[in-house]
């Protein structure tokens, strides 16, 4: 049924399966290093807010618009502006291992906007509490902020992967494998219509799992 | 036992910035708080009390004055100072403030998470704690699942876990209903009887102050209006704002519809007597009656026991020709410790 539903897919099968892979790969690599990232800069970006609990108006409006300006790059310009630096930083530019950088750079600033609005709905009073049962700054973090935002973290985390699987494919137009790559070789310039409606329906089951897995961590969390 | 001041706050002020200008919250504050007492602070909303009970343990610094915890100036603290202190000065909340993800036993414990004490030593603390309050059968459960009187206990049981000196109750039981507001008074009371911790309480309920607090300080705009022994404030209360709060709690108020619905006849007089625990109202009233030949009709009474001391009154229509209800009224007036106010042109 397969081979007759989607015979192009059939006899590129090896390369079909190998760009769902590589799509997993760049999806899970670049998530867990912008989530540290994202992390980061989202607690710089609450910690240092101008109530927050170490006010800094400078660090705080250098994260503010650096995360402004890299948001209103449109992605696709943006991995080409970064060619030389990926090709420093990863050695090519290239293939899974050159797709990482761009998607980090690309997916952080969304990511950590959407961590800070996690943290920014915690409850002040609960930060102020964590101030007056004689808690450090960073015990704040620690146990109230980070703590207590993991069902947001995870809820943001979800949508932001979500958003990630979509970057991964416009990597693949610049040569940077998976199935966006898949799709632009046999779906777009060979013109094969059923390999272009595979790849959605991998896409669609891979934002299906995420999101299922993220609704489910967070209702197992919640208390 | 000599009396120690354990809070006192030296001429504070303090400002906001604020988009449409200066905002002073606090105004020449000046305040002593004597070592294991209930102190009250009372006054409306916006009157400044919350800024004022975050001055005690640092939460906000003073734009001028100084606050000081027994030797200590808190507003010249360093970080690392007020974390310090603020393991003796505790606090809970109008809104309980619990960690939603956190057990009651790891929100008890949260205080002294950091701090290298033994697991073993934590978990027999926390229990100790939370049978005090009542809560022993809880200490696996989470928050959300509590009532909020119960919420309010745990928060108690938190802020006891450093063994504090000084307990301070932002509006702690605002958010309660009359029974449970009971409930926590009791515990706040037994903690300061039994562990003989100072208890600071902020509130804007009258309630609160009779029936826990030695000594009250009224606040309005900023400023401290009235500060002394509870009965003695709030038996002669000389600003109007501290009438105002007395007003609140005693039911000698005749609104207008009352007062038509009473169809008093032509030409009385309503009056409101309001008397303490040295003077009792009723021989006067019966010989005023008697000597002015006035007929003397009783409305409205009302008495309370404050600090063991009665406080009371009675509303009164005072009857007959209008010489004689003068002259009764002149009299009344000459009562050392009672507070004669007409109140015909009732509101």
């Amino acid at each position: 049924m397969l081979n007759s539903l989607f015979p192009n897919v059939g006899t590129n099968w090896p390369e079909f399966t190998q760009s769902i892979v590589e799509t997993i790969e760049m999806v899970i690599l670049s998530g867990i290093i912008s989530l540290i990232i994202s992390l980061v800069i989202a607690v710089i970006l609450v910690v240092t807010k101008h109530d927050g609990i170490n006010p800094n108006f400078i660090i705080f409006n250098i994260f503010d618009k650096l995360i402004n300006l890299f948001r209103s790059i449109p992605f696709i310009i943006l991995i080409v502006a970064l060619i030389p630096l990926t090709t420093l930083i990863s050695g090519t530019a290239i293939g899974v291992t050159g797709t990482i950088f761009p998607l980090v750079v690309g997916i952080t600033p969304f990511f950590a906007r959407q961590i800070e609005s996690a943290l920014n709905e915690i409850d002040p009073g609960l930060i102020e509490t964590g101030k007056a049962i004689g808690l450090s700054n960073f015990q704040i973090v620690k146990s109230i902020y980070l703590h207590e935002g993991i069902i947001s973290i995870t809820r943001m985390t979800t949508t932001t992967i979500i958003s990630l699987i979509g970057l991964t494919a416009i990597v693949g137009v610049v040569g940077g494998g998976g199935l966006g790559n898949f799709a632009i070789q046999y779906g777009y310039q060979q013109n094969q219509f059923d390999v272009t409606m595979a790849c959605i329906i991998v896409l669609l089951i891979l934002v299906t799992i995420v999101q299922v897995i993220g609704t489910l961590i967070a209702e197992l969390l919640t208390r | 036992m000599s009396k120690t001041d354990i809070i006192s706050f030296e001429n504070v002020n303090k400002t906001f910035e604020t988009d449409e200008g200066q905002n002073e919250v606090l105004s020449g504050v000046n305040l002593k708080i004597e070592q294991g007492k209930i102190f009250g602070i009372i006054g409306y909303s916006g009157a400044g009390k919350s800024t004022l009970i975050r001055c005690i343990n640092g939460l906000e610094l003073p734009t001028s004055g100084s606050i000081k915890y027994l030797d200590t100036v808190v507003n010249e603290l360093s970080e690392k100072g007020l974390i310090d202190l603020r393991s003796e000065i505790s606090m809970i909340f109008q809104q309980f403030n619990l960690m939603p993800q956190r057990t009651i036993a790891e929100n008890v414990a949260l205080p002294i998470k950091y701090k290298k004490i033994g697991k073993k030593q934590t978990t027999a603390k926390v229990d100790e704690l939370l049978s005090l309050v009542g809560l022993s059968d809880k200490a696996d459960a989470y928050p959300n699942s509590l009532s909020g009187g119960q919420k309010q206990r745990v928060a108690i049981a938190r802020a006891l876990i450093n063994d504090p000196k000084v307990l301070l109750c932002d509006e702690a039981t605002s958010a309660l209903d009359p029974e449970t507001t009971d409930s926590i008074l009791e515990i706040l009371k037994e903690l300061n009887q039994k562990l003989n911790i100072t208890v600071v309480v902020v509130t804007h309920e009258m309630k609160v102050i009779e029936q826990i607090c030695e000594d009250v300080a009224v606040l309005h705009n900023g400023r401290i209006v009235e500060t002394g022994n509870v009965y003695d404030v709030f038996s002669h209360p000389k600003e109007e704002i501290t009438k105002r709060f007395v007003k609140t709690t005693t039911n000698l108020n005749v609104s207008k519809g009352l007062y038509q619905a009473l169809g008093l006849p032509e030409g009385h007089r309503l009056i409101r007597v309001t008397y303490n625990n040295e003077n009792t109202i009723d021989p006067v009233i019966s010989l005023v009656s008697r000597k002015y030949n006035v007929d003397i009709s009783i409305l409205l009474g009302d008495i309370k026991l404050i600090q063991g001391k009665l406080i009371g009154g009675l509303i009164i229509s005072v009857e007959g020709n209008e010489e004689d209800i003068e002259n009764a009224y002149k009299e009344l007036k000459l009562n050392i410790g009672i507070e004669v106010e007409v109140i015909n042109d009732v509101e």
